[in-house]
């Protein structure tokens, strides 16, 4: 039992591609459904190889019909099957907003809980990669507004390996962001992973003098910037959040109270984002344990840009991360 | 327009007529008590009344098993009673208590059942179709042979989910029977002055479905166009599409002037009035007299006063419950 446990050498897009695989040979009620998953071996090449083997029924082609084929995984999940519907991405998931929303998010309540809705919703999200406007929104934290869906971001090797299947077993609809960013990402992963727990933040870096809360894509540029700011002498934790709705507050509050200082990093918009809530809610549970105000780096409120120099400033980038902690340890090194 | 003779129905026999009937005053004097207990304000929100397409629900849920499937719309009242949700739970969903179908969290709109394979209740315009589509794909998956009936208005056509819907259900000959209750007007905009082709069948027929009008003021013509259609997709060779021709007698909603029509136009149509024509119909024929009209008026009468003092005698759910269902509360398996 204390062997250590064998390694293997994955890319974000395997884990979630051994995720799906997974999951459709447990359980008979799981299918793929969004457009270009099966004979084009989706956009992101995440489903490449699963129509061959599951076939057409269970790895299925949409029209682009977003509002069609989200609102067929509803009908779906009520009706017996466990459905992971992909969206291409989260700009065409606003085709398919009044389903998420009108219908995903509400019919269990307003049905006085007689009929759930055990959807997964998989998008990429997320810009940096020169697609300019319309293909680089990160509008998860928007999602994260709506009482009655779940918000899932994972950062890690493992948690694109493991979120899927308990996502799956939730009664309710669950909604994962992957970072476009992330696919190519490859790391060590134990070969035995499996499913992780889908309601706790992670401290990916332990440390004192500041905390730096993130999640999903700007995880990596925020655990840069730790190192970084590691080498000039101050000592950043690291927290991810993984989930974004049910925010896990109880977790934001134990860094900030050891750490006194908060940064938030989020690739969304800083007005009326999940910073701004996650701003707010240290402010209601640690405001006395707060040194210093919150602080937010998030995107340039403007719509996104194609030039390679004007999309890396819109960004949040470890350089800024370690400028702005910088910039606030200096009277309190 | 001259009337079929009855026995031109195979399923007209003395009993089925007077049944369909009644089916038909059940709704409409049911329906005329809930404007009465708006007016009182026991009842609130929005309140869409059926009257005047009486015809179209009775005809077309007589082609339902208790295995089908039912999606309706915010005019669904009609629907919810002859799918066999009892009146009281109906009236009590109005009235806001918690012994209503949706435990007073969905009101005229949002009413479901379980138990009766109802689905909603579904209050923005086409929104129900994705749903639809989504409860017959899992049914076609698991080999089960049911039909889901969707209804929807003419306003729905205008809507792209109504095309996405179309083309999928006709696509992935999914077992939907499609009900367009055509009553000429998106709550104040008519038909003519929304749609470039005002036949909505002929839409439906370009997406490779069978498609045709029906009298819907004539609820053996209703029926006979139901069954016929359900029997279509029973076979398994995918969705039927039904445009049920009529008339909204009253108000979209009881806050609606109707400005947008003319009196001599609704009292054209009320010449058509399902009710009265085929009352007509069975007294010429000599099927229906005096005496079993009145034994029906008595017998709707008295079921709606049962469900009226349920609902007066039903219970407010404590406000401290009121996120309850917003998620579900226990995980399968």
């Amino acid at each position: 039992m204390n062997a250590p446990a064998q390694k293997v050498k994955i890319t974000y897009r395997e884990a979630m591609r051994q995720a799906i695989r997974e999951a459709l040979m447990r359980d008979p009620r799981v299918f793929l459904m969004g457009e270009d998953v099966g004979a084009y071996g989706g956009c992101y090449a995440v489903s490449k190889g699963l129509l061959d083997e599951f076939g057409p029924e269970r790895i299925r082609d949409t029209p682009l019909s977003e509002s069609a084929f989200v609102g067929a995984g509803i009908g779906a999940a009520m009706n017996g099957m466990r459905p992971i519907v992909e969206i291409m991405t989260v700009n065409f998931s606003l085709l398919a907003l009044d389903q998420i929303v009108n219908n995903a998010a509400t019919i269990l309540h307003m049905s006085g809980g007689q009929f759930n809705v055990p959807l997964v919703i998989r998008m990429t999200t997320g810009a940096g990669r020169q697609l300019a406007a319309q293909h680089s929104h990160s509008l998860e934290g928007w999602y994260a507004h709506i009482p009655g869906i779940k918000v899932l971001a994972p950062a890690t090797l493992e948690d694109a390996r493991g979120m899927l299947w308990p996502a799956l077993e939730d009664p309710d609809p669950v909604l994962i962001f992957e970072h476009g960013t992330l696919y190519n990402m490859e790391g060590e992963m134990a070969a035995d992973a499996g499913a992780v727990e889908i309601s706790k933040a992670a401290v990916r870096r332990a440390g004192s003098d500041v905390s730096l809360i993130t999640y999903g894509g700007t995880l990596g540029k925020t655990l840069q910037a730790a190192e970084q700011l590691a080498a000039a002498g101050i000592d950043a934790e690291v927290v991810d959040l993984r989930t974004l709705r049910p925010l896990d507050t109880p977790a934001i509050l134990e860094s900030e109270m050891r750490t006194h200082r908060a940064v938030i990093i989020d690739e969304g918009w800083r007005s009326g984002s999940i910073s701004a809530e996650i701003s707010a809610r240290i402010m209601e549970g640690a405001f006395y344990d707060l040194d210093l105000p919150v602080e937010r780096i998030c995107s340039a409120e403007a719509p996104m840009p194609y030039a390679k120099h004007l999309e890396d400033a819109a960004l949040p980038q470890a350089a800024t991360i370690v400028a702005t902690v910088t910039r606030m340890m200096g009277g309190h090194g | 327009m001259a009337l079929k003779p009855i026995i031109a129905s195979p399923h007209a026999d003395a009993s089925h007529a007077i049944a369909l009937l009644r089916d038909m005053v059940r709704i409409r004097r049911f329906e005329e008590k809930c404007a009465e207990l708006y007016s009182a304000s026991k009842i609130r929100g929005f309140l869409h009344l059926y009257i005047g397409e009486e015809a179209v629900a009775v005809g077309a849920m007589r082609a339902l098993t208790p295995e089908d499937t039912v999606v309706a719309t915010y005019r669904e009242h009609g629907h919810a009673l002859l799918r066999g949700i009892s009146p009281d739970s109906i009236m009590a969903e109005m009235f806001g208590k918690q012994e209503g179908c949706s435990r007073g969290r969905g009101g005229s709109m949002h009413l479901f059942d379980a138990a009766t394979r109802f689905y909603g209740g579904n209050a923005i315009v086409g929104g129900g179709l994705p749903i639809a589509i989504g409860l017959a794909l899992a049914d076609k998956l698991q080999h089960r042979e049911r039909v889901t009936a969707c209804f929807f208005g003419d306003g729905a056509v205008a809507e792209g989910e109504f095309h996405e819907c179309m083309n999928l259900a006709a696509l992935w000959k999914l077992p939907v029977l499609l009900c367009c209750e055509n009553n000429l007007y998106a709550m104040g905009t008519a038909l003519k002055r929304a749609q470039s082709q005002t036949d909505v069948s002929l839409k439906a027929s370009a997406y490779e479905m069978p498609s045709w009008p029906v009298d819907g003021m004539d609820v053996v013509a209703c029926e006979e166009a139901a069954h016929r259609a359900a029997l279509a997709v029973r076979s398994g060779d995918g969705p039927c599409f039904l445009e049920f021709r009529t008339y909204r007698f009253r108000a979209h909603s009881m806050y609606d002037p109707q400005l947008y029509r003319d009196k001599r136009e609704v009292e054209e149509w009320k010449k058509r009035d399902p009710i009265a024509t085929f009352q007509n119909r069975l007294t010429t024929q000599g099927i229906l007299d005096d005496a079993q009209m009145k034994s029906i008026e008595d017998e709707v009468a008295s079921e709606i006063e049962k469900a009226v003092a349920f609902a007066e005698a039903g219970t407010w759910e404590a406000v401290e419950d009121l996120t309850r269902f917003a998620y579900s509360e226990e995980k399968p398996r």
